[in-house]
């Protein structure tokens, strides 16, 4: 009798991705002409995309392919030079940094928040929380919806006594990345029991895949509590927290209140979390979604007219391109973030000489 | 005339030796390329592997903690939910697969009903398991959790029970199938005699047609086993993806295949990465293992 291994079909899946990762796929790049640019990476930021490159396609007759593969996988392909930009919301860790090989630009395009989106039979639409509660709610001290804690910041409000069902992403997201890094900013046992990554190690609740399934999973169990990108809880007209910020204010998530998060004075290089920011209007969970491309645009045997291409693109995204946000439901980017933005977009060379003046 | 036909015939066989060699030859190559498949997938998952045996070393398979943050990464809650939920799945399917094998192999082999159910069940198992994650999760789920309110439970609905109910049905249908098409090889002789001695139905199917087809039963129970430890998409879905120790089995827990699921396309850093692909190398190699104690089982039930 022969039994075949049927968990073979899935170890197949995983060599095509090793040898994707190993790049299989160099010859994309000379292959694909000089009308078409290639970029990969964060999900969160596609629909957005999407919009921005048929409106440029119609304006200038440039093509843009943009594969929605994830941060890591769009930081992979980067790093094996077959694209022409990333798309990430988070930073460049040190490893992948060093990955690299060469200086990398991170350009902010929009920026997303994550919202704490719960269901409570009987309960408030708009709950107050402070960063301490959310902290210990997701380190696992805070057990009961009705804990005085919740009470004393929510005078008034009827809260039934029910247990709280802590829901967290399953996979890697950038998502996570953002809000735990808001944790281990306000909470320092969060920092050193837990820690801030795409990943972590949960110390309590269940996960599920994907936003929709958090959101699914909030929707459908008493007394859960998620937290999922804002997009997605107004599309899908949720429950979400008013947060209390550290100047001491209660912010409702909205796009202007994440615009406002992000008119802080910024570093140069523009990699920053835009987490428990010090704005007074500003909603405290929030990221940039950020373009990567490498400082030296000659590589790899390159066009000047690809690089400058590439560069133009960018450069519409966040002028022209920002009126596009606001109707997706991304926050344009602020002030000073825009100004960031023009200034590292100037510092990208082609063989030396900057490619925009 | 006769030299002319018999020259044709030698040109046509030595032509058809030659493609009776080439078809044989064919046939070992495709044969060895499926060794060449295996043992090469082996060799990638040990090699990938190696970064994280070097810093984690054999404690991996018992360590209790997955911690992209800090990179500390054990296997053993995922090792523990693939296991549970896998044969957790099975005791439940088996009373099921063998009521439909023996109802189509025995009872109703011909007929439009006989045809309904057959084709049903072979249906079953080819719905994409994406489709029974989400029918897991809205329909499912929902009526554990009830089924948690009344027990006093913490009602999350998803954990290792629900991920074991869906694999239950997903993996009906291999044994079910495999173990009709066994009942109805039984030579009719068999239970003719079996009958002639006074035997009634059940007594037939009991001692003559169970004994004669148990290895092949057997085989279906192994076929549905291996299904449920590779099962990703469906289990990902209403298990609860925590990598903590399940206490219960309505607890949320995880398995291998869809740790790896979840986490291969943003793990970002090496040590990681080797940690995912040495779980796909652990999940491999159990299932190598409970294929040969099967085997051997079968073995030993053919001989006796």
């Amino acid at each position: 009798m022969k039994i075949p291994f049927i968990s073979i079909r899935y170890l197949l899946l995983f060599i095509a991705m090793l040898l994707d990762s190993v790049g299989l796929q160099n010859k994309l790049n000379a292959q694909s002409n000089d009308k078409t640019l290639l970029g990969a990476g964060s999900t969160f930021i596609y629909p957005l995309f999407s919009k921005l490159f048929s409106e440029y396609n119609r304006k200038t007759g440039v093509e843009v392919n943009y594969q929605s593969i994830g941060s890591g996988g769009g930081i992979l392909q980067l790093t094996n030079k077959t694209v022409d930009f990333g798309a990430s919301d988070g930073p460049l860790n040190e490893e992948q940094a060093t990955k690299m090989g060469a200086p990398a630009l991170h350009i902010p395009m929009a920026s997303g928040a994550v919202v704490i989106t719960y269901n409570l039979p009987g309960g408030s639409s708009n709950f107050n929380l402070t960063p301490d509660i959310i902290a210990d709610i997701f380190l696992g001290k805070i057990k009961q919806w009705n804990d005085p804690r919740l009470v004393a910041v929510n005078k008034g409000v009827n809260i039934p006594a029910f247990p709280i069902l802590v829901i967290h992403r399953a996979e890697a997201s950038g998502t996570t990345n953002i809000f735990t890094n808001y944790l281990s900013k306000v909470s320092p046992e969060w920092k050193s029991r837990v820690g801030s990554a795409s990943a972590v190690n949960w110390p309590v609740g269940l996960g599920g895949k994907g936003n929709e399934s958090v959101a699914g999973l909030v929707k459908q169990t008493p007394g859960a509590l998620g937290y999922v990108e804002l997009i997605y809880a107004l599309q899908n007209k949720m429950d979400y927290a008013k947060l209390k910020n550290n100047k001491g204010k209660f912010i409702l998530p909205s796009l202007a209140s994440v615009t406002a998060a992000g008119n802080i004075s910024l570093p140069a290089d523009s990699k920053i979390f835009l987490t428990d920011t010090d704005a007074a209007d500003g909603y405290p969970i929030c990221g940039f979604t950020w373009a990567l491309i490498y400082k030296e645009q000659n590589y790899g045997g390159r066009s000047r007219d690809r690089a400058t291409k590439l560069l133009n693109l960018l450069w519409w995204n966040i002028h022209e391109g920002q009126q596009f946000s606001t109707p997706l439901n991304y926050a344009p980017l602020s002030k000073q973030a825009l100004q960031v933005a023009e200034k590292i977009l100037k510092s990208a060379t082609y063989g030396g000489k900057p490619i925009l003046k | 005339m006769n030299e002319l036909v018999s020259k044709k015939k030698i040109s046509n066989s030595s032509g058809q030796i030659r493609a009776e060699a080439l078809f044989k030859r064919v046939l070992v190559i495709i044969g060895c390329a499926m060794v060449v498949l295996v043992l090469g997938i082996l060799l990638t998952l040990v090699i990938e592997s190696i970064p994280s045996l070097k810093s984690l070393g054999i404690k991996y398979l018992w360590g209790k903690t997955w911690d992209p943050v800090n990179n500390v990464y054990g296997a053993f809650p995922f090792l523990l939910g693939t296991l549970l939920t896998s044969f957790l799945a099975l005791i439940i399917s088996i009373p099921f697969s063998f009521a439909i094998a023996i109802y189509l192999g025995e009872y109703q082999p011909q007929g439009w009903l006989s045809n309904f159910l057959k084709n049903t069940v072979e249906l079953i198992a080819a719905v994409p398991s994406v489709i029974y994650g989400f029918w897991g999760l809205i329909v499912l789920v929902p009526m554990v959790r009830t089924l948690e309110t009344k027990l006093g439970i913490l009602p999350y609905g998803i954990g290792i029970f629900s991920a074991s109910l869906v694999l239950t049905i997903m993996i009906i249908p291999y044994a079910a199938s495999l173990g009709r098409e066994m009942i109805r090889l039984v030579p009719s002789q068999l239970k003719e005699a079996a009958y002639s001695l006074g035997a009634t139905r059940y007594e037939v199917i009991r001692s003559v047609v169970l004994p004669f087809t148990k290895s092949g039963l057997f085989a279906g129970i192994l076929l549905s086993l291996g299904r449920a430890l590779g099962e990703t998409m469906a289990v990902t879905m209403v298990i609860g993806n925590t990598s903590l120790i399940p206490n219960s089995i309505f607890a949320p827990g995880n398995t291998m295949a869809s740790v790896i699921a979840n986490e291969f396309t943003e793990a970002d850093h090496t040590v990681y990465l080797s940690a995912l692909i040495e779980l796909g190398l652990v999940l491999f190699l159990v299932t190598v293992v409970i294929n040969m104690v099967g085997k051997r089982i079968i073995k030993k039930f053919t001989n006796e």
